[in-house]
């Protein structure tokens, strides 16, 4: 039985956990034995290149009203793509979009949905996978009964690879539903230029320890260096020194990047709910009773208004 | 404006968590409205003071769930429905929510964007698919103007701002309503408030929870000299490879 994997695209290209979600889809066809069909809703430049993470076709829908990306309609093409190519399972990225559509998918597709997949499924006692729990505090080992599954995954569970394939794109054309545009979109305020945080590779936080929005130039300055995007914690966006958007913790954003490195956050359950799965964790704090030294990898005890500038010109070096 | 405002009951969020097996240790962990729900019922109590009409409080649990069912009463909910079954999965917690709301026809569904136990984020979409509703999630923001609703919710980078007829449903989040707590009125008055128990309509479970795992402890944190950052950045790229 085959797979479908929804990708999404930012900007006209294909975002990067999508890649990721196309090489997952392509582990689960090779565990399951079938092909990956990839599934576009939005404009792309570069949908062939999906063949080269492991997706054998693509099918591209081509939909004005799909651009303000209504979630009822785009749950009903992935419900119907899904029964025209009759696969038995669904991948799909984490996201705004995917995390709301994903339910509306299981209830059309008459499919049982795991969401927040950490790892790659197994056949034991079935199919079974891995999902975070308890906001990250643990896991849990889950399966998945009935023919039909829908798996919404973590970022970075998986790396996507090219090995310079190209697959063919099909356009599919989809039979809305009179509520699938019920929504009206009034008004969309998206920041332009920034690395967006939830799909950042390396993020450069800081908390109430900078004293003052005024401060956060130091900030944009570290993550301008690595290629980072900026976070806060939440009484920083409380504050309003920081947008909502920007808070990452149990009430906000929760990431996954490779590289976190928190200034000034003394490391609250809550915000640590929020960046735990982050592979490597760096904490600047100047209270060597900090809690989040316990989470980290690594620690320096210092004054994030002297840390920070020389960090800054450390990494300069050599990146 | 008849509000019905779904909550669950999860371990306080600075609860350590342990498990026996495949079951929660609850031993020592005290429970709680799940924190999403409790912005969505104080948004709801809010537009009933604005709005008029009523806000019921449905809960998916067996009997120890009571005292925060009575804690939602005391926050301004005006009755209260547990549907009796252990919350076996977002499908089957879904379909006994819809079931109830067909049964009584509410114009806001409202709901924590997710649990902060299962972390599925599933029961909001599924009840609006079984009842062809609209739905919004991370609902942020909600208005009401007649029978429209108008939202603002955040998407990757920014935030949008929606709007849509009523009836629909909502999965919300912070900074959604000022976060509530029980006065002693509210407490006094919550002990007489109806409490209705349904028996739940028959389904298994789509997803079987078999086992749990807490994460790997991370190592030792290795404390860098605040003068020697040099060393930081070799670590960063020779050690942990993340740059």
């Amino acid at each position: 039985m085959s797979v479908l994997v929804y990708v999404e695209a930012d900007g006209g290209l294909i975002k990067k956990s999508s890649l990721e979600a196309v090489a997952y889809a392509a582990q689960v066809a090779n565990m399951i034995g079938g092909s990956v069909v990839a599934l576009a809703t939005d404009k792309a430049d570069n949908l062939a290149d999906l063949g080269g993470y492991g997706a054998n076709k693509v099918l591209q829908v081509s939909e004005p009203r799909l651009e303000s990306r209504p979630v009822a309609a785009i749950a009903t093409a992935i419900a119907q793509a899904a029964e025209k190519e009759g696969v038995s399972c669904i991948v799909m990225s984490r996201s705004s979009l995917v995390d709301a559509a994903a339910p509306r998918v299981g209830i059309k597709w008459n499919a049982t949905v795991a969401s927040n997949v950490t790892a790659l499924p197994t056949q034991e006692g079935g199919f079974s996978v891995q999902r975070g729990v308890y906001t990250g505090k643990a896991f849990a080992k889950v399966v998945l009964n009935g023919e039909r599954k829908i798996l919404t995954i973590a970022k970075n569970i998986l790396p996507a690879n090219h090995n310079g394939g190209s697959a063919a794109i099909e356009p599919f054309s989809v039979d809305f539903g009179a509520n699938d545009f019920a929504i009206k979109v009034l008004e969309v305020k998206k920041q332009e230029g920034d690395i967006l945080l939830p799909e950042a590779d390396r993020v450069v936080s800081a908390g109430r320890g900078l004293k003052g929005p005024e401060n956060w130039g130091m900030i944009e300055d570290l993550a301008k260096t690595l290629g980072a995007a900026t976070a806060c914690s939440k009484p920083v966006s409380d504050l309003d020194w920081r947008p909502h958007h920007e808070h990452v913790g149990q009430t906000g954003i929760k990431v996954s990047p490779t590289l976190y490195i928190a200034v000034g956050i003394s490391g609250a359950i809550q915000h640590l709910a929020g960046v735990s799965s982050s592979k490597t964790i760096v904490v600047i704090n100047k209270d060597p009773e900090a809690p989040f030294f316990k989470s980290a990898d690594y620690g320096i005890i210092g004054d994030a208004f002297e840390v920070v500038p020389k960090l800054k010109a450390a990494l300069e070096k050599v990146v | 404006m008849k509000i019905l405002v779904c909550i669950c009951h999860v371990p306080d969020t600075t609860a350590k968590i342990k498990f026996n097996g495949s079951e929660l240790d609850k031993a020592g962990v005290q429970f709680v409205i799940g924190p999403y729900d409790d912005y969505a019922l104080a948004r709801a109590v809010e537009l009933k003071e604005k709005l008029g009409g009523s806000v019921t409080v449905l809960n998916v649990g067996e009997a120890d769930t009571e005292p925060t069912i009575r804690k939602a009463l005391a926050i301004g909910a005006d009755d209260a429905v547990r549907v009796n079954a252990h919350p076996k999965d977002s499908l089957f917690v879904a379909k006994q929510i819809a079931t109830h709301a067909k049964e009584v026809g509410y114009d806001l569904i409202l709901m924590g964007r997710e649990a902060s136990d299962y972390n599925g984020g599933q029961v909001h979409g599924m009840v609006a698919e079984l009842l062809g509703l609209p739905c919004i999630v991370p609902c942020m923001t909600l208005e009401i103007e007649g029978s429209v609703a108008k939202m603002g919710r955040e998407i990757e980078g920014g935030k949008e701002y929606v709007e849509c007829n009523l009836p629909l449903v909502a999965g919300c989040q912070e900074p959604i309503a000022e976060w509530k707590i029980p006065n002693m009125r509210g407490i006094m008055t919550a002990r007489t408030k109806p409490l209705k128990v349904v028996e739940p309509t028959a389904d298994q479970a789509a997803v079987e929870t078999v086992s749990y795992e807490l994460p790997p402890a991370r190592s030792n944190c290795k404390m860098i000299d605040a003068d020697d950052l040099d060393q930081l950045v070799k670590l960063l790229k020779e050690e942990a490879k993340v740059i």
